[in-house]
């Protein structure tokens, strides 16, 4: 226990000299840091537009109120899309996930040398690049539309849904494998009566999880050109009409709360 | 023997069916089925124009094997630094706004209005996306990294504070009343018996969210919030493919560089 001197008196202290003393030093380094990174924030930043922010805010504001509330006969065919986006680019992404996981796992990877390392590959790249770059890309690539952000949900998904399925892959009884395998059961058998059935519940939660990120994130894509409810909003961008814009955020953001909504009843029904 | 037993004793074994209901089961798998249809056909997908982009698919993905790091060196520098002072300095105000949300957003700590305020602060903060976030900033204050930089930071807010709370609320009540029963005023309360109980889950929390952030930096770009996702952009509308294949790998090998340095900060801490 460290102890302190007050004036002959011991007295409790809560970390010793020299513990106390390196927090002083990380504390210290971590305030430069921050100063250094501070300043160069600051050094790129035009201080009369911030100071006049208040007045743009306000002035936004009163453009952007009340909503276009007709406008949004227009919105119906972007927000299916949306859904649309969302839904069968999570339906792709868990059809590629499962294998890529099955290859991850340490328990039912063929070669933990050599695909092991494939699958995380794909796993951390696929997930380390934002669905909004994979859209940029695939527009430059397939040309702008709803396909290229079905494409590019999927491919951003699928290292979110094979990182959390393979780690349920990895965490499963193995017992019940055993029993299956000692009743004399083939690979593909073990897998479908021994595997699978335990990582079931999962997989579901996963996959309604991901739909309800992937809603969010449809509803973005079109700012790039990748169809959806964010075409709209891009487009109202460019010629300043606030009260459609202020309309398509509400939408938005009751999606995104619906979503919220439906994901979090469905994974409370399942697990 | 009961009669259930008796009826499927003798016949091939059969693995029962997810929802037991048969009316069910097939009113859901048809809907799904005709939703898929539906979906399917308004997707209109102009199939001689994916043809046409298999090609530039190709370069692309040999881009991968030669990387261009030098023709644009200046800007990729440039953007990335920005990039990760941005992340840094967002991770550090946006946590430390959100501990105190935190400690008001925890039913255990804080009295019921303070409780509804941060719930809501925390409920605004995450149902907005950062990229809307971004757009309207930029909006506001101009094109640059301190639109970015406050982006990241109310993102940070609402994330930090939520998994905090929940973190705050499940913790150990004894401890934390043993402290009171010393006498100790409210903040020594926080500063002895709450704090170190959640120091862990904190730390591990921030690495993760400053992992999140770098990520999310590199598209506030897009949008004119400063970061490598104008030079990202830039690079893409002219098909220079070799250009955003470094930039990505560049983004790719942070990304696990931070997630290997949290994974030892988590163990080291719990």
């Amino acid at each position: 226990m460290p102890v302190g001197d007050r004036n002959g008196a011991k007295v409790w202290r809560r970390r010793t000299q020299t513990e106390s003393l390196s927090h002083w030093a990380l504390w210290l380094t971590g305030v430069a840091i921050f100063a250094y990174c501070w300043q160069q924030i600051s050094g790129a930043t035009t201080w009369f537009f911030v100071w006049d922010a208040p007045r743009i805010a306000e002035d936004i504001w009163t453009r952007a109120t009340p909503p276009k509330w007709d406008y949004i006969t227009q919105l119906g065919k972007p927000i299916w899309d949306t859904i649309n986006i969302a839904t069968m680019g999570t339906l792709i992404a868990l059809c590629l996930a499962v294998p890529v996981a099955f290859l991850a796992a340490r328990n039912t990877t063929p070669s933990a040398l050599l695909v092991r390392p494939i699958a995380l590959l794909i796993i951390v790249s696929t997930r380390s690049i934002n669905s909004l770059i994979w859209a940029l890309l695939l527009i430059a690539i397939i040309g702008p539309g709803v396909f290229a952000g079905v494409i590019a949900i999927a491919i951003r998904s699928i290292g979110f849904c094979a990182k959390l399925l393979y780690e349920a892959i990895e965490e499963i009884d193995n017992t019940q494998v055993e029993a299956i395998t000692a009743t004399g059961a083939s690979r593909w058998q073990i897998m479908a009566y021994g595997i699978v059935p335990q990582i079931l519940p999962a997989f579901a939660g996963i996959a309604v999880f991901r739909w309800d990120i992937n809603i969010r994130e449809s509803t973005v894509l079109g700012l790039v050109g990748a169809g959806g409810i964010g075409l709209q909003l891009s487009a109202s961008l460019n010629v300043l009409a606030w009260p459609q814009v202020s309309l398509i955020l509400l939408v938005i953001l009751a999606a995104v709360v619906i979503s919220e909504w439906v994901s979090a009843k469905v994974r409370g029904a399942i697990i | 023997m009961n009669t259930e037993l008796q009826a499927i004793l003798g016949r091939g074994w059969k693995k029962p069916p997810l929802i037991k209901r048969p009316w069910l089961r097939w009113l859901l798998l048809a809907g799904f089925v005709a939703y898929l249809v539906a979906a399917f056909l308004t997707i209109d997908v102009n199939w001689a124009r994916v043809y046409e982009g298999l090609e530039r698919g190709k370069q692309f993905v040999l881009a991968f094997t030669s990387p261009d790091f030098v023709s644009r060196s200046g800007d990729i520098w440039d953007g990335m630094v920005e990039s990760i002072i941005m992340t840094v300095a967002a991770s550090v105000v946006g946590i430390a706004i959100s501990i105190p949300i935190a400690l008001g957003a925890a039913r255990n700590v804080a009295p019921l209005p303070v409780y509804l305020a941060c719930r809501g602060i925390i409920a605004i903060s995450r149902a907005l996306q950062e990229i809307i976030v971004a757009i309207l900033l930029v909006a506001i204050f101009g094109f640059g990294p301190l639109a970015g930089f406050l982006t990241l930071s109310f993102a940070t807010i609402g994330f930090l504070s939520k998994l905090l709370a929940e973190d705050i609320e499940s913790m150990d009540r004894v401890q934390a009343e043993a402290i009171r029963a010393s006498g100790a005023r409210w903040s020594q309360w926080i500063n002895y018996g709450v704090q170190p109980q959640v120091m862990p889950r904190l730390i591990g929390l921030s690495m993760y969210r400053l992992d999140i952030n770098f990520r999310e930096s590199a598209i506030l770009g897009l949008v004119g919030a400063g970061g490598i996702g104008a030079t990202l952009n830039t690079s893409f509308d002219r098909y220079e493919y070799d250009t955003a294949a470094a930039i990505l790998i560049l983004i790719i090998l942070i990304v696990m560089a931070l997630e290997y340095l949290s994974g030892i900060i988590r163990a080291r801490v719990q």
